[in-house]
């Protein structure tokens, strides 16, 4: 809302550049937010003519005493319900800086555009009424500005007038909320009494605060530093997308840490892929010489075609960031709805998004109150930590050792629900090396496309032992190899009897038998296979699983045969042996089978020959994508 | 691989703050040139350009043909290399002044455009409740919606900025709209660390603000530096040059001696007058610019 503001930019005629600083003022609702910025801007000299006048005469218009706070309150909507809505900006002059002020609302109703306008913000000003001290949004905005990572935090205790500018009363909040700010690892730049509404301590130091030899307000904000450079640290280039406008393939996206130069070898996360930088390009001049450094957008050419895609991280061999599928971080939640163990989310670090399932709420509590008390869902407005599991890997780091690419926030139902940042990346999985460089295939997929003419699939047949997925599967295996296909059987039981043979039926040992059997079906298919899976599968969570690892190339098929006509067939005796107690964790003869409530086909084999059952199958393969039909503009797949 | 070479090497791929270091120590010899003010702004704009791309399937530029959304035009080519990868659409009141249908013609060719002139429907269609030049803008606001139904567009691209009036302040860099075009400023979502909210329900749209965080004066400095055309109508002509442009019957020219852009910058400087003081829509009643956001104005 500067338009009531003299311009303060730093691109001045003159080419002087004045440090830009970004602050924020955050504090409990009603402890005097807009009267401070009503009162700077006077002090500042930052009011244009008149408008102190026009503000006066409207207030006795309206019959009431003139605020301060009316300067900001310049929505309607404002002024009706007598809060702050929304961040709005404002800009003015110290004396050797340009400060932009993102006055952030205080209400609890509107946190998420407290920490809209704070995440902006190079240094924070906290404020407390005098009268009622430390509150309950005092204590969650300062513990917000340290999620947000807003480290320069100046506290004013405001309306001193109201407790006789007592320097006891000063001294007791003071004190109260240094300790606050210090256990979170956040140490007060000033605190400072003052009296917005009558001046004290905002530009001046008055008799009525002379015990008082700290900075003001307007002094405080002269010393904050803008944000810290960020080109010491390792280089993270977050691919934005691939362009291919003319003859050149640009990888675009802007560097969050470090820099680069035409030449330099890199690696491409998650996949661990090197190449070299040829160009940096640019327009209208290009390519461009030189470093290019943090905070650029900038556009590369690489000296070899690799698969590259939106979201990867381009990074220095020797310094690359860690792959990972699972992570711990601390968050702050922001939607209605609690977030609780086993939610389905979208996690986004930067360009990149994964699917993600919260595995663990390690801890979940509203940091207003002064006792944590211990949650087990992190509720709206709420902090915790998570443990993250993610179906795609990401590379990521620590926001200890990248405050930009440490962090993440969360998505649901399209939504931003909230924010964090990375604690750790999971200790159990490695730390890609680089000296590991998965290898791509010679082939792309479309010439195994145009060979086999179908894509690459998971075909997972699950139900009850003795339902027909292995006779299914056989048959749906040499119906695609006559007509050309690619298919390959991967029987749950084969496989435990060799890679799978150190697992046995524990819950657990299911799991990670489903995990294996996913991971070798999903790169069969992603090298152009139709990988037939034919496993018992029981667990919902497990499939859910396997379809997140295959993604988009997974087809469920339940093998709904009624349990009675199973325990009937019984080819392999496993029934009868489970029946008479000799067969311990059998799935059939309890109701520990979950079946799928959304699989692609569902086919009851006690009413259907194999052959109409194979046709079934490929129906939903030719209509779902996977087998084509007769003739297919195969360029079309390029 | 050139690994374990020697110990350093295998420090680092151990301990990465190491690794963080050595390299620290290897940049201070040769550092990438400082960013300036400019520099910072149009990256960002980049980024945010860029994103929209990515994220939404059908994007239009909206040309107004004013300074803005001409700098906006020009970041949009450093972000795609020289051509703007999505229609350049402008929404014709048919009461644009000549100089700007000629700026558009010529340079629509010179920047090779997409180019899309929509035309809006009669004044009468349009809220006969609202003040006059509220209803003429609010005309614009109905060209717009047919536009928008006619190409199914899922997101635009506006040329609006924070400072330059107070409901625009409370604007997000990704702003969903209502199926009807609507703004609802009470219920926006979060937007942090440059992560925003791209998916709009199905039928309605969202309004992409690249410029969001630059200045007037930002503006004209970054025109200068660029070397980027402007409409003469913003340079002074016999003591008054127009700080706004909008159309004929509703902006008026405010007292100036600027005759070129360093001049203006120095006026920006001295002056406590608002941008946009000239357009009439912006003084009729308290409320009436907020009025017209909610129903979808820009």
């Amino acid at each position: 809302m500067n338009m009531i503001v003299t311009p303060a930019s730093s691109a001045t005629p003159n080419g002087t550049t004045r440090p830009q600083v970004r602050i924020v003022i955050v504090g409990h609702v009603d402890h005097g937010k807009s009267t401070l910025v009503g009162r700077l801007l006077h002090e500042t000299g930052s009011l244009p003519e008149g408008k102190l006048e026009m503000l006066k005469a409207v207030s006795a218009r309206r019959g009431m005493p003139f605020e301060w706070s009316f300067l900001l309150d310049a929505l309607q909507t404002e002024r009706d319900q007598g809060i702050t809505i929304d961040t709005t900006q404002i800009r003015f002059r110290t004396n050797s800086r340009d400060i932009v002020l993102i006055d952030a609302p205080g209400h609890a109703e509107f946190l998420r555009n407290m920490i809209t306008g704070a995440s902006q913000a190079d240094g924070a000003v906290l404020i407390i009424d005098a009268l009622e001290g430390v509150r309950d949004q005092t204590r969650r905005h300062g513990y917000l500005l340290h999620l947000l990572g807003v480290k320069q935090v100046a506290v004013v205790v405001n309306k001193m007038d109201r407790v006789d500018f007592s320097d006891l009363r000063f001294k007791d909040i003071s004190d109260e909320i240094s300790a606050h700010l210090s256990g979170l690892g956040v140490t007060p730049t000033a605190v400072i009494p003052i009296s917005a509404r009558d001046g004290d301590g905002v530009a001046g130091r008055t008799d009525r605060i002379g015990w008082y030899k700290g900075p003001t307000v307007v002094e405080a904000l002269d010393r904050l530093e803008p944000a810290r450079a960020l080109e010491a640290l390792a280089l993270r280039l977050p691919v934005q997308a691939i362009y291919k406008f003319d003859d050149r393939r640009i990888v675009a996206g802007r560097i969050e840490s470090g820099s680069l130069l035409a030449g330099d070898e890199i690696v491409i996360m998650p996949a661990g892929k090197i190449a070299r930088i040829k160009t940096v390009e640019s327009w209208p001049v290009t390519p461009v010489a030189g470093r290019q450094g943090a905070g650029r957008s900038v556009g590369i050419t690489l000296d070899r075609e690799l698969f590259i895609e939106r979201g990867d991280i381009i990074a220095h061999a020797d310094s690359a960031p860690r792959e990972t599928r699972r992570l711990r971080a601390r968050i702050f939640w922001l939607h209605d709805k609690p977030l609780a163990k086993g939610d389905q989310i979208l996690v986004r670090c930067g360009p990149k998004e994964s699917r993600a399932t919260v595995v663990a709420i390690e801890k979940a509590v509203d940091p207003g109150e002064l006792s944590s008390t211990e949650n087990k869902a992190i509720a709206r407005n709420h902090v915790g930590e998570i443990d993250i599991s993610l179906s795609n890997p990401i590379a990521t780091d620590p926001y200890t050792e990248n405050p930009r690419t440490g962090r993440l926030v969360i998505e649901v139902a399209g939504r931003i629900a909230g924010g964090g940042l990375v604690l750790s990346v999971d200790a159990g999985q490695r730390a890609v090396p680089v000296d590991i460089v998965p290898v791509e295939s010679a082939l792309r997929s479309d010439e195994r496309s145009a060979r086999y003419r179908h894509n690459g699939a998971v075909v997972w047949l699950t139900g009850l032992p003795a339902s027909g997925k292995s006779t299914l599967a056989r048959a749906l295996e040499r119906r695609l190899f006559t007509n050309g296909g690619s298919p390959i059987l991967l029987d749950g039981d084969t496989l435990r009897a060799g890679l799978n043979s150190d697992l046995g039926f524990s819950a657990t040992d299911r799991s990670e038998n489903i995990r294996r059997l996913a991971e070798v079906a999903t790169h069969l298919a992603r090298n152009g296979h139709i990988a037939i899976v034919a496993a018992v599968s029981p667990a919902r969570e497990d499939r859910a699983a396997a379809r997140r690892i295959a993604d988009t190339a997974f087809r469920e098929i339940h093998v709904a045969t009624p349990a009675e006509i199973c325990e009937e067939r019984d080819p392999k005796g496993h029934y009868k042996k489970a029946r008479a107690g000799a067969l311990a964790s059998f799935t059939g003869i309890g109701n520990d089978y979950e079946k799928p409530e959304a699989a692609e086909l569902v086919i009851d084999t006690s009413r259907r020959t194999v052959a109409e059952a194979a046709d079934e199958i490929e129906r939903m393969l030719k209509t779902t994508g996977v087998l084509f039909d007769e003739v297919v503009d195969l360029a079309a797949n390029i | 691989m050139h690994l374990l070479k020697d110990d350093s090497a295998a420090d680092r791929l151990s301990n990465p703050a190491l690794a963080e270091r050595v390299r620290a120590q290897e940049f201070a010899a040769e550092l990438a040139p400082s960013m300036d003010h400019l520099d910072q702004l149009e990256a960002q704009s980049v980024y945010i350009f860029r994103e929209a791309f990515a994220r939404l399937k059908k994007i239009a530029l909206l040309w107004s043909l004013g300074k803005d959304s001409n700098v906006m035009i020009w970041l949009a080519r450093k972000a795609f290399f020289g051509k703007m990868p999505f229609p350049a659409l402008h929404v014709d009141t048919g009461k644009k002044f000549p100089e700007m249908y000629r700026f558009r013609d010529h340079y629509s060719k010179e920047w090779d455009l997409d180019l899309r002139v929509e035309p809006c429907p009669p004044i009468d269609a349009v809220d006969p409740t609202l003040p006059p030049a509220a209803r003429s803008a609010a005309r614009k606001t109905e060209g717009l919606k047919m536009a928008l139904a006619k190409y199914g567009f899922d997101g635009l691209i506006a040329g609006i900025r924070r400072d330059e009036e107070a409901t625009r302040a409370k604007e997000r860099v990704f702003s969903p709209r209502g199926l009807e075009g609507n703004w609802d400023v009470r219920d926006q979502p979060p937007e942090f660390w440059d992560h925003f909210n791209a998916s709009p329900p199905q039928g309605a749209h969202l309004r992409i603000h690249p410029i969001l965080h630059w200045t007037e004066a930002d503006i004209w400095a970054y025109t200068k530096r660029e070397n980027i055309p402007i409409i003469p109508l913003y340079l002074a002509k016999n003591g008054k040059r127009y700080r706004s442009l909008g159309d004929q019957d509703i902006t008026n020219p405010v007292a100036s001696n600027a005759s070129n852009i360093d001049e203006i910058l120095i006026e920006l400087e001295q002056t406590k007058v608002p941008e946009r003081s000239g357009r009439a829509l912006d003084h009729e009643t308290e409320d009436a610019f907020e009025r017209l956001r909610v129903a979808g104005y820009l």
